[in-house]
């Protein structure tokens, strides 16, 4: 599959990375290259094999619903870039 | 001091010879040195090292020391140090200033060892050359024109160039074995799910694994033992206890099955590589193994499905790179929006930011089952292979790279055919299996690599094979001339 320059600022945009205009079309030929690559999957047929997502086909343990972690707000808020009375900042997100 | 391996450096220790304060001023002056035409370290920790080593001292005065009190180590600049910069080798996290340890560092200091400092890298480890750091391209001691591989480049350029004993590593793809093997060191990748990765900065999750890259086998299963565990904390740690990987380093290897898979051994293998392969299995011939030739059918379809599932990891992972709670944030931005698309697009360079790209499109709606469920399926089949070469034969063993260091530079601008020199080390991260690089021999004066590669948990195996090797060979005890 090949992508174009309107599909790249479409995928730029769901990943929240802001692209410039003139890197455009060297993405789109890298993206689209990596894809013919990962399009050689396309030629073996994989019905009814099941997918592995972890590679000793162990499921996620789960814990006790206990809380185990110790508050550290203000250790973890000191990395912060912008933080005011224990809440990060932002822009104003509703006039 | 700085020749000696960890082994000999603990023997030294615990006879006297020389205080780990020595030790680490020693090496700490050797960075000082040549790290500046090097460039493997971010961050050289001196203060913490002297006091680490001060303490290492006073825990051996006091009878308490382990065979890894007071010996240096670095650390790969992916495992969070606490109060240390942690820069994962991008600027998203150039600020970035750990508030924990990653269990690693935890076990580790808990052996006593000292952190010499947080080693470059491929920026979130994604690269073969480390020429995707933020913080410039390593370069390898062996050869100052060559690349020290990746993504564990620094680790391996600092151990290679006897900066450091020993150093960590992490390995997505290959970037423990590709390195080791390009810089002339034994390094391993364990089984998915040994080592925790709990405070080791996450690229794909189902594959990222951590190792220890060091001069020799013995040196790795001293480290090995001490980083290795079950971990609460990572929920794919596995509870299971870990060998004593050192009492299993001299078992004969008589009626040792050692496999050949046919399609590691065609094209694309450089010649001379080949050669020094061979070489090495006719050691393993005189040391009592038996070899057959095998087929992994699918390998060819390894890469294609990595450079799906590792994307799509990575473009869900690096989605906490939001410019809000830590890491990189534009100058004034306008509105939300802005804040996130600007801070990620100044903070990672062009090849994470390819790899979100294209991890974002094959998770994306309509595209999700033609690539990523595919990519999962392809992995199976990947796997079944692997389980079934693991029915006739104990390990595989095959070239880790098809060719020596390459030339700085030389593939940089052309991702794909980086990504091809992974070719033999990624379908060991999609099986979860352990695999091993260990030095068998030299093109010029650029190190060959040997992979081994075990069945789930069989880290001791390969550690036994790849010792009993380097007791008839020297390969391992080569130092880069420039560094002797």
């Amino acid at each position: 599959m090949s992508l174009g320059p309107a599909e790249v600022a479409k995928i730029a945009h769901l990943a929240r990375l802001a692209i410039r205009e003139q890197d455009v079309p060297a993405y789109a030929r890298n993206l689209s290259a990596i894809l013919e690559l990962v399009e050689q999957m396309n030629a073996v047929d994989t019905s009814g094999i099941i997918p592995l997502a972890n590679p000793l086909d162990m499921a996620q343990r789960l814990r006790a619903d206990d809380v185990i972690e110790a508050d550290q707000r203000a250790h973890f808020q000191a990395i912060a870039p912008r933080v005011e009375a224990g809440l990060y900042l932002v822009p104003k997100v509703i006039e | 001091m700085h020749d000696k391996t960890i082994a000999q450096l603990s023997a030294g220790l615990a006879a006297g010879e020389f205080s780990s304060e020595e030790l680490t001023r020693s090496l700490l002056e050797r960075i000082e040195q040549f790290n500046p035409g090097l460039n493997a370290f971010i961050t050289v920790t001196d203060d913490v090292a002297l006091s680490q080593a001060r303490a290492a001292d006073e825990r051996r005065r006091q009878g308490q020391a382990g065979p890894l009190t007071g010996v240096p180590i670095a650390q790969k600049d992916i495992f969070c140090t606490d109060g240390v910069r942690t820069s994962c080798g991008s600027r998203m996290l150039d600020r970035f200033i750990a508030p924990y340890n990653a269990t690693v560092v935890e076990k580790l200091n808990a052996a006593g060892m000292v952190m010499l400092g947080k080693t470059n890298m491929d920026e979130f480890a994604m690269g073969s050359s480390n020429e995707n750091s933020f913080y410039g391209p390593v370069r390898n001691p062996w050869d100052l024109d060559a690349v020290p591989g990746g993504s564990s480049g620094g680790s391996a350029a600092a151990v290679a160039a006897r900066l450091t004993p020993a150093a960590t590593g992490t390995d997505t793809g290959g970037s423990i074995r590709q390195p080791a093997a390009l810089c002339g060191l034994t390094g391993i990748k364990p089984t998915y799910g040994r080592v925790s990765r709990w405070g080791m900065i996450a690229y794909a999750s189902s594959l990222d694994q951590g190792g220890p890259l060091a001069r020799s086998a013995e040196d790795c299963a001293l480290l090995l033992g001490a980083m290795a565990g079950f971990d609460p904390r990572d929920s794919t740690s596995v509870d299971r206890p870990v060998p004593d990987y050192v009492a299993a380093l001299d078992r004969p290897l008589t009626g040792l099955k050692i496999g050949l898979p046919k399609e590691y051994f065609g094209e694309g293998l450089d010649g001379a590589v080949a050669r020094a392969v061979a070489a090495a299995i006719a050691e393993y011939r005189k040391l009592g193994a038996t070899v057959l030739d095998i087929s992994l059918p699918n390998t060819h379809l390894a890469i294609p499905a990595y450079y799906v599932i590792a994307p799509a990891e990575c473009s869900s992972n690096l989605a906490r790179f939001d410019g809000v709670r830590y890491g990189h944030r534009c100058d004034q931005p306008k509105d939300l929006l802005d804040l996130y698309t600007r801070s990620r697009a100044e903070g990672f360079g062009p090849e994470v930011t390819r790899r979100i790209l294209v991890g974002t499109f094959a998770l994306s709606a309509g595209y999700y089952d033609a690539y990523y469920l595919k990519a999962q399926q392809i992995r199976r089949l990947i796997s079944n292979d692997f389980q079934q070469a693991f029915a006739q034969v104990d390990l595989i063993a095959g070239p880790t790279s098809p060719t020596v260091a390459f030339n700085l530079g030389e593939k940089v601008d052309d991702p794909i055919t980086m990504y091809l020199s992974d070719i033999y080390t990624i379908a060991v991260n999609l099986a979860g299996l352990p695999g091993l690089s260990l030095p068998v021999g030299f093109v010029g004066q650029r190190p060959v690599g040997l992979q081994l590669i075990g069945h789930h948990f069989a880290e001791e195996c390969l550690l036994n094979a790849a010792h009993r090797y380097q007791q008839i060979t020297d390969w391992h005890t080569r130092t880069p001339p420039a560094f002797a």
